[in-house]
């Protein structure tokens, strides 16, 4: 009964979201206060409905209702209950229905909370989410039923996908789809807008706090599928330039882009359209991510179900979502016309000089990602793009990304001076430069560039601190003086501040981690010993183990230094027969500075087995900085300017309607 | 009218990657496969010792005999050939299979131990102890599975362990009528 109220609700939904869709729009183009008020009450009722729609779905996984034909795929009823959970979102069916989930509730936010919105634009975006909604709920119930029935009924589930069941992943895609649809909202601004016709500093106020918002969560999503990648994957590194991470780095790319160009808007009136371009794009590359995962035209760690029915319908409405946004922003785009001028080196050069270079990133991601399927196509020939050609064109653009960061803040609006920019950073300058030096010196003399990338991330911290320390006049002005500009410093530049240099630490774990990791693959029989940067690993014993629904091997291995016992690591080397998969549990054992990761290879009692331990510095940096990165977002969003619904504190450019 | 191209130019680089994605869906490749360069050609040189003593010496007269046969590459190491040892089993006795196994870079006597531990479906069982023949054949590890009809053309390669949805769509097929 239940899965049936859930169906009906999504249904019911779809019926929504089609008047949500439509009706405001014409009331927005006939001025119709009526037909443009539909549009809040729609988006609540149609997140009402996804929300029970959703419930419903929960309650067959935690009862573990095996009449549900998406249950018996992805639930078993032995299953902890956290997974029974995470397993909703855990399959296609599943994971698109949190999508609409979510996409639902933050129209409904709009709807909420955008009260001091001009009707037109209100209604005119609550319709283009709206649209979005009903390009996904068809997709659900005409392709990905989660709630088909089976009858008769199966006595116990399948059980979930063995790599799914950790709980890294288990709240990875539900970050990571707030930040895709987060960009929803953008865009569905982004084609208000061009419907308008208009783009102002209000519009901008309004699409930056939701740029921020997605763009927190999606860091967050990605930083914890790498963390998930470099413990389940056990191959010692935490960024594969697999096409399903870089499906997600895009976005993100886009998203860093639009957050610092809708500054521009906001604050200078200049840089619209490439704005409101950038806006389409951010989410034309979350779908993008979505359709590679789920048509199966790459091939990465992420099998998702995959049929190309449902890769046509993905591809059909990428195409509705991209082609008709770039369609509408050719034709009305080119009449936005900016107000604000300005000289190259200013603050709003910097920023332009920084969207160039992430959209040059992004760019070189989606080259790198589609180029093998091009070639396939074309010629026949797989080939595999891999880390050496990101090495060799992502990391040098990186470079100027990074020197420009520092110096970017520094620098006023519409004109200003390069040198002075430059010699207030020269404390943060001189400590990146010894920092480099010695780490070319000190430990290793061999890799220049890893050395050089190192200095890039003591600069982006001593750079951002030096120039928050010049806004608080630190040192300069009494303690008290200080305090009081501490106070009053908004919290969006306390936020810029901690991204920037959280920034500095991702980048510094990752060259300490990709440079100077140490490596020991060896081969030992229990009894024998293995030695790693100071610590003497030895293999005690190997044992058989019996799993739910695998069998493996767990390697118990002792550390010790100086004689003394460290710690035990027991990897485990697991094979899930029914999914024809072999899943490598590594151990790890950090203390904050470095991790000793060990993993269990192939072998046997005779032959002994192999061993692989890698002493990979700096690691857990990466993923710190990369929370940090999305608390200084967070800490932006709470700045008064940006709260929704917060009177603005600059009437001049409220709209004059 | 030059500015106006610059704003269709973000649609015009949709309108080709879209091309690209829609032919990709419609040509049926699977990204998955690396392929195999073995598939429609005569099985490879086949002249090994037998693994079990006493056995006459494996040759090539094994594949063409009019029947299909097929032939799996193994070792007493490999965890996965432990995963797929019941299907051969199986495949042997209810569905008489002809299979030719064949123990690579594995020690005879381990090789040995391990099929009279868990039954020895194998009618013709040799040993490539130096994984000569594996290379011949085009192994990337094992176990891998390749199916001979009865003219000694390499007609399917399996890469990885056999599953029952291979044995039921394509292996049992294949046996009974040449091409499934």
């Amino acid at each position: 009964m239940i899965p049936e109220l859930g169906h009906f609700a999504l249904i019911l939904a779809l019926a929504v979201a089609l008047v949500q869709g439509t009706l405001p729009l014409v009331g927005a183009a006939r001025g119709d206060a009526r037909l443009m008020a539909l549009g809040s009450a729609a988006a609540l009722t149609q997140a009402l409905l996804v929300v029970v729609a959703f419930a419903a779905l929960t309650q067959a996984y935690v009862t573990s209702d095996f009449s549900v034909a998406n249950v018996v795929a992805n639930s078993h009823s032995a299953k902890p209950l956290v997974y029974k959970i995470s397993g909703v979102w855990g399959n296609h069916e599943g994971s698109m229905l949190l999508w609409a989930l979510i996409l639902s509730v933050f129209g409904a936010a709009v709807a909420l909370f955008g009260a001091n919105l001009p009707d037109t634009l209100r209604a005119r975006v609550l319709a283009i989410q709206a649209l979005i909604g009903v390009g996904f709920l068809a997709f659900l119930l005409f392709t990905s039923n989660p709630f088909e029935r089976l009858s008769p009924a199966s006595a116990d589930g399948n059980g979930l996908n063995p790599l799914l069941q950790d709980p890294g992943l288990a709240f990875h895609p539900p970050l990571l789809y707030l930040g895709y649809v987060g960009l929803s909202v953008t865009y569905a601004f982004a084609i208000a807008a061009l419907l308008e016709g208009r783009v102002d500093p209000a519009w901008a106020r309004w699409v930056r706090p939701w740029t921020l918002a997605a763009w927190c969560f999606l860091t967050l999503g990605i930083a914890l599928g790498s963390w998930w990648a470099y413990y389940i994957l056990g191959w010692g590194g935490f960024w594969f330039w697999d096409p399903v991470e870089n499906a997600s780095l895009m976005p993100w790319l886009a998203g860093t882009a639009l957050l610092h160009s809708a500054i521009v808007v906001e604050k200078r009136d200049a840089l619209k359209s490439w704005t409101v371009l950038l806006a389409i794009l951010a989410f034309s590359l979350s779908l993008l991510g979505t359709f590679l995962v789920r048509s199966g035209v790459l091939t990465s760690v992420h099998a998702f179900a995959q049929d190309p029915a449902r890769g046509l319908y993905i591809l059909a409405f990428l195409l509705t979502v991209t082609g008709g946004g770039l369609a509408l922003y050719a034709w009305r785009a080119p009449k936005l016309t900016s107000s604000g001028l300005f000289q190259p080196i200013s603050r709003e050069g910097a920023l332009i000089l920084n969207n160039l270079l992430l959209c040059t990133l992004a760019a070189t991601v989606l080259l790198g990602t589609l180029y093998p399927l091009f070639l396939d196509l074309l010629t026949g020939n797989k080939v595999s793009v891999g880390p050496p050609f990101f090495n060799a064109t992502f990391v040098p653009i990186c470079a100027p990304l990074f020197a420009a960061l520092c110096v970017g803040p520094f620098l006023g609006w519409k004109r200003a001076e390069l040198w002075p920019a430059l010699q207030q950073l020269r404390i943060a300058f001189f400590v990146a430069v010894v920092a480099a030096i010695v780490a070319a010196v000190a430990i290793d003399s061999r890799s220049t560039l890893a050395a050089v990338a190192f200095g890039f991330g003591v600069w982006l911290i001593v750079g951002s601190l030096v120039e928050f320390a010049g806004r608080l006049r630190l040192g300069r002005a009494p303690w008290a003086d200080s305090l009081r500009r501490l106070r009053a410093t908004p919290r969006a530049a306390i936020g810029m501040t901690i991204s920037h240099a959280a920034l500095g630490f991702v980048v510094l774990g990752a060259v300490a981690t990709g440079a100077w990791h140490l490596e020991v693959i060896q081969t030992l029989k229990p009894g024998e010993k293995t030695r790693i940067a100071g610590y003497d690993v030895a293999l005690v014993r190997v044992d058989n183990v019996q799993g739910p629904n695998y069998l493996a091997e767990r390697a118990t291995l002792a550390v010790t230094t100086d004689g003394r016992p460290f710690t035990i690591l027991q990897p485990e080397r697991r094979l899930f027969t029914v999914q024809r998969r072999q899943v490598a549990e590594t151990a790890i054992h950090t203390n904050g500075l470095r991790d000793l990761y060990a993993t269990l290879g192939e072998g046997d009692r005779n032959t002994g087995w192999v061993i692989r331990l890698y002493l990979n510095p700096l690691a857990p940096w990466i993923w710190l900085g990369a929370a940090l990165c999305a608390f200084g977002g967070f800490v932006s969003l709470s700045d008064r300017r940006l709260r929704i619904g917060a009177p603005s504190r600059r009437p001049a450019v409220q709209v004059a309607e | 009218m030059s500015r106006r191209l610059l704003f269709l130019l973000p649609l015009a680089t949709l309108a080709l990657m879209a091309g690209f994605f829609a032919w990709s869906l419609m040509a049926g490749r699977d990204p998955a496969s690396i392929g195999s360069v073995m598939v429609g050609r005569p099985a490879p040189r086949l002249d090994l010792r037998a693994l079990r003593d006493g056995d006459k010496p494996l040759t090539d007269a094994l594949l063409r005999t009019g029947k299909p046969t097929i032939v799996n590459f193994f070792a007493s190491w490999c965890t996965p050939c432990l995963a797929e040892h019941p299907l051969f089993t199986r495949l042997a006795q209810r569905d008489g299979a002809v299979i030719v196994g064949i123990a690579w870079k594995n020690k005879p006597e381990e090789a040995r131990a391990w099929l009279a531990k868990l039954g020895d479906p194998f009618l013709y069982a040799g040993q490539d102890f130096d994984g000569r023949t594996g290379l011949d054949w085009g192994l990337s590890g094992v176990p891998e599975t390749y199916l001979i009809d009865g003219n000694g053309i390499v007609r399917f390669h399996f890469r990885g362990p056999i599953t029952e949805k291979d044995v039921r769509n394509t292996i049992l097929p294949f046996l009974k009528g040449g091409k499934p």
